[in-house]
């Protein structure tokens, strides 16, 4: 069994929304026809996007940090949108767990959007069928295109290698070993979904250094306390004091 | 929620055609059991075909709803895992006995099917509308499970949901019979109208209950299971594009919080205490059964609008922030 799935580090993501532009250009020049626009240039403008890029703040000013989180369909290994359609037309692929919507078959009820809690299916207004992410199916299976290139294609856009692409069922993938050893999660796992796509946390790297490694302990000088000892932040001379 | 006219037609007009004819078939039931005297095949018939008429209307709405209508034959596929695609095959198989069942009557076939042993002789319209009623109380219920299952709209997910639009149904369907019985059978109206009180009174306490109980809600999901962050103050600043999406549109029901605050009891006194009131003067005029029916369908018209307005979607979440 093959479940394929992207792992998003949001450590590494700047949110420059390449992913977003890059998915967009890849999805709309496809035969399934274009992902409609609506005012693009004007106010309000609206379309159907697959993966969006939204932006979080956390805490309060001065202490607040910031966290680009690219979002897009999750392939959940349960899908709670695809028991739901009523025509078929939304469909789990057994061969590698892609979440799909046959373009023919929809019927535009809306039902498997009300039924996904991750807000991840969008509607598109002129072809009047539900879209989605469908990771570049068109693209990763490709045989014309080189082997580096069959890759979805916000994962090749990704300048900063952020976004991971392979098998989460294969215990040796890149992406099964990053979800492993870096604390891949899931998205509300409350609902029993099982998101295919996990999300790697934001990590600090930090130097902790004890008391003890600010002093020299071995100084004989010290050891002995035959001189005087200014405070830390007093100056010190090398044989006058015993810093 | 967004609520759709469409879907608000659809779920009140087959819920009133719904009632109107497991009301017409109870009164046929009790006077099959000699509680009743039997009416004409003419009062059957019409009303049958005033329950149609309901079952059409809502069908015709529901095509409203569907961005391609005319694939609308393939959400017949998936019932084994879809409560729609069993809506979609129990609403026209319902409207097939409730036609036969008024043919039947209308055309004067209704010819002995079986006498039991106690003498009760049961006849073709009999048995239509006993399959016409079990597809009535399976219509309900399919209509019903397409919101109870979905477990993440905590609003929507409870039994409650179906008990309610059985007994919503129920009250609308029997007060229009009570109007048409006024009408077309005054000796038989107070029979209606006792029973559209005794309904309308158990959906009453059936949706004060399911409104109580949301009340009590706490949502599932946070902000920090949604992006998985342990913090305990994190704000949108952005939804990712620079204007409103389908997220934003069908998902929110787009008025006011003192909007939704005039609906609640606007529905409850329209839908239920108003008729409630009416119908318990047993007046049997037909035009003030008429206004309380009216006052009760446009209350169910403002109910289902707040049904789908309060029921707060966890993708709402991503979506805050237009930025």
């Amino acid at each position: 069994m093959t479940q394929l799935a992207l792992v998003i580090d949001l450590n590494v993501c700047v949110g420059c929304h390449a992913c977003v532009t890059s998915c967009k250009e890849w999805n709309t020049s496809g035969s399934a026809g274009p992902l409609f626009d609506e005012r693009p240039y004007d106010a309000d403008p609206t379309g159907t996007f697959f993966n969006r890029v939204q932006t979080f703040e956390m805490g309060k000013y001065p202490n607040s940090e910031t966290l680009h989180f690219p979002k897009s369909c999750l392939h959940c290994e349960d899908p709670p949108c695809v028991p739901v359609c009523p025509t078929g037309a939304s469909y789990k692929r057994k061969e590698d767990g892609i979440v799909l919507v046959d373009y023919d078959k929809c019927i535009g009820c809306k039902y498997c959007s009300w039924a996904c809690p991750y807000g991840a299916r969008e509607f598109d207004e002129k072809q009047k069928v539900m879209k989605k992410c469908t990771l570049c199916v068109d693209r990763i299976y490709d045989q014309s295109l080189a082997e580096i290139d069959r890759k979805p294609s916000c994962v090749k856009a990704c300048p900063t290698s952020a976004r991971l692409f392979g098998d989460i069922h294969d215990p040796e993938s890149e992406v099964s070993l990053a979800i492993r050893e870096e604390g891949g999660y899931a998205l509300m796992p409350e609902w029993g979904t099982h998101p295919a796509n996990h999300y790697l946390p934001r990590r600090k790297t930090k130097l902790k250094i004890h008391n003890d490694e600010l002093e020299r302990a071995d100084n004989p000088l010290k050891v002995d306390g035959q001189l005087p000892k200014p405070g830390k932040g007093d100056s010190s001379m090398d044989d006058v004091s015993a810093w | 929620m967004k609520p759709a006219f469409s879907v608000i037609f659809l779920t009140t007009l087959i819920g009133a055609g719904q009632g109107l004819f497991l009301a017409l078939f109870t009164h046929q039931s009790y006077a099959l059991f000699g509680l009743l005297p039997l009416q004409s095949d003419a009062f059957y018939g019409y009303g049958s075909a005033l329950a149609l008429l309901l079952l059409v209307g809502g069908l015709i709405a529901s095509f409203f709803h569907l961005g391609r209508p005319e694939r609308a034959w393939r959400a017949a596929t998936q019932w084994r895992t879809s409560w729609l695609s069993r809506e979609v095959i129990v609403l026209p198989a319902f409207m097939a006995f409730v036609f036969f069942y008024g043919l039947s009557h209308l055309a004067g076939f209704r010819p002995e099917i079986v006498t039991l042993p106690s003498g009760l002789v049961i006849d073709l319209s009999d048995v239509l509308g006993i399959v016409g009623t079990l597809l009535a109380f399976a219509l309900f219920v399919c209509t019903a499970m397409i919101y109870a299952c979905l477990r993440f709209l905590r609003e929507w997910n409870s039994p409650l949901t179906v008990i309610n639009y059985i007994l919503m149904g129920g009250a609308s369907g029997f007060s229009l019979a009570a109007f048409y019985a006024a009408s077309a059978a005054p000796s038989q109206a107070n029979f209606f109208v006792s029973w559209a009180a005794i309904i309308t009174f158990l959906a009453l306490a059936g949706r004060s209950a399911s409104l109580a109980r949301n009340a009590r809600l706490k949502p599932k999901s946070t902000m920090q299971t949604a992006i998985g962050v342990k913090h305990p103050y994190i704000v949108q600043r952005s939804m990712g594009s620079m204007g409103g999406t389908f997220n934003t549109r069908e998902f929110f029901h787009g008025k006011s919080e003192s909007f939704l605050r005039t609906i609640k009891p606007t529905f409850l006194i329209l839908a239920f205490v108003l008729p409630l009131l009416l119908l318990a003067s047993f007046a049997t005029n037909p035009v003030l059964l008429g206004i309380v029916f009216a006052l009760q369908y446009i209350g169910l018209l403002a109910e289902r609008w707040f049904f789908f307005a309060q029921a707060n979607h966890p993708q709402n979440l991503y979506y805050q922030t237009i930025g």
